[in-house]
């Protein structure tokens, strides 16, 4: 294969195309991370991933690799979800509760399918058999012990589809057999916020705030620290809790500042909180 | 409330400062409609070919390419703003004192939102953000309980939609990267409210299958075009979000 010569070519039909080749898209800087992923440099997969990137102008990570990630965690809450159904304490909740936990048992379901649909679509095997460790569920003796891990398997599933959207940042649309075409950006969003949702009823059915305000009894958990913490009051540069930093005469609390921003999870710190939780 | 401007409840403050500030940077609206004799600060602002008039007409461009997300959200976040600033100035007089005591953190929360896309639309954009919006809340009784859940309900459900659909328009770098975060740290939150919002209205509603897909899961998304058709009712300024993210 002549890399030089296919340039050459490219160029003929596109005069952009070193343009779109050029270190500032991001192309070249992200060369080291597939090389670490690919033995092989300068296999044709290794220059048709180069090229979907120079015409995506993206920040393109795996999107395989991402969507297993989001579909490991997903697993991992449907699995829970489906032993808090089966567990025995599940009868002791009021009907509210039951249909609450059982509404977001049936997302937790259908992200599962979707999200496995879509890595299968875009050419990978997904990822499967993911279950919430027997012995630690066997430790949650009530209704209202579930809950708590149930609040933090969704707060940290926000966090964690959060810290992975720029990496999906400029991914073309795709089209998914059995779906349709999606922007995986989007879709991932799209469950980002149910994700949102099912965190801020399970936090009230547990007497918190829906939002995380930093008072709640776990807001203290290591599910809301990391490297950007969730009682985090900085946001591009500003530290919003400074008196008038924006408009005069008007001072924010560092509750309701941190409250108004979600904050993300890298993926090593949400594998850190969530691989203790995974097994048989 | 709705003939006033949206920020005069944070601004107010500032109509007795020294006009020497940046009037033309800082929306010089601001000073309007909060006295009468602002006016003629007012008309001394104007330039002869602003048409960002007082007078509730007028049309705003949300303009296109990144900063138009921030515009796009900026707007969104002024009208969910004012109308919880609204909310706890006049409570329904059937809310639960929880509830008033929750709907003011709500309120800290897009008054924080609004602010900060303010804020980052001049200093990390450097753009001019979009003037100061007008509300038409005359569609809602803000007495009760009922209207004003309804409204919120809307509001923050849009406000989902609309982050869930506009996070593809940012583009990477030259800050897109930095913007899609800010994003996703903010919808969120806004999911939370409407979540909080929903289950008030009808208990166990939070993610109930009209919002979210019962087949796929996934929750609403719509164009900026779409939202701002939504949201026009309640803002006097005709909003164009047509080249919002081109």
């Amino acid at each position: 294969m002549n890399f030089l010569n296919i340039l050459t070519q490219l160029a003929e039909v596109d005069p952009d195309v070193l343009d779109r080749l050029n270190p500032r898209r991001a192309v070249f800087s992200s060369l080291g991370t597939v090389a670490k992923r690919s033995a092989m440099a300068a296999t044709p997969v290794l220059l048709a991933s180069m090229f979907q990137k120079a015409y995506a102008g993206t920040n393109a990570g795996d999107p395989v690799e991402i969507f297993n990630y989001a579909l490991t965690l997903e697993l991992l809450e449907s699995d829970f979800y489906k032993k808090m159904q089966a567990s025995p304490f599940f009868a002791t909740a009021s009907a509210a509760d039951q249909a609450a936990i059982n509404q977001i048992a049936k997302h937790e379901a259908s992200h599962v399918s979707l999200l496995t649909t879509v890595v299968k679509g875009i050419g990978g095997t997904p990822a499967a058999g993911v279950t919430f460790k027997t012995t630690t569920f066997a430790t949650l003796t009530s209704f209202a012990k579930q809950l708590e891990i149930a609040q933090l398997l969704e707060d940290t599933g926000v966090r964690a589809y959060k810290g992975r959207a720029t990496d999906l940042q400029g991914i073309a649309d795709v089209n998914i057999p059995g779906v349709g075409t999606i922007n995986p950006l989007e879709s991932a969003l799209r469950i980002h916020s149910v994700e949102a949702r099912h965190a801020a009823h399970i936090r009230t059915m547990r007497m918190q705030t829906a939002w995380i305000s930093g008072s709640g009894d776990l807001d203290g958990a290591d599910n809301y620290k990391g490297a950007t913490p969730e009682s985090n009051v900085t946001q591009a540069g500003f530290n919003l809790t400074t008196a008038g930093i924006i408009t005069p005469g008007v001072t924010y609390t560092a509750a309701d500042v941190a409250a108004s921003f979600d904050e993300i999870l890298t993926k090593p710190e949400t594998l850190a909180l969530a691989t203790p939780l995974i097994g048989a | 409330m709705s003939s006033n401007q949206i920020s005069d409840l944070q601004q107010e403050p500032q109509v007795d400062k020294p006009l020497y500030a940046p009037i033309k940077r800082r929306s010089f609206f601001m000073y309007a409609g909060a006295t009468a004799g602002a006016t003629a600060l007012v008309l001394a602002g104007c330039k002869k070919d602003d048409n960002n008039n007082p007078a509730p007409a007028g049309s705003v461009s949300l303009g296109n390419g990144n900063l138009s997300v921030l515009q796009y959200a900026y707007s969104l976040e002024q009208l969910e703003a004012a109308f919880y600033a609204q909310v706890v100035k006049t409570p329904a007089t059937d809310f639960a004192a929880i509830e008033l005591k929750y709907f003011t953190q709500v309120a800290a929360h897009e008054a924080i939102h609004r602010d900060f896309f303010k804020a980052a639309i001049v200093n990390v954009a450097k753009g001019t953000p979009i003037m100061d919006l007008t509300p038409d809340f005359s569609s809602i009784d803000f007495t009760k309980r009922a209207s004003v859940l309804g409204a919120a309900k809307s509001f923050e459900d849009l406000g989902v939609a609309a982050y869930n659909g506009a996070g593809k328009l940012i583009t990477a770098g030259a800050g897109g990267d930095a913007y899609l975060t800010l994003a996703g740290k903010i919808v969120s939150v806004e999911a939370r409210h409407a979540a909080y919002i929903r289950d008030l209205i009808m208990p166990g509603s939070f993610a109930a299958d009209d919002q979210v897909d019962k087949d796929s899961g996934l929750d609403m998304s719509m164009t900026p075009v779409a939202v701002i058709t939504a949201a026009q009712k309640y803002i006097k300024q005709t909003i164009d979000a047509s080249q919002v993210g081109k």
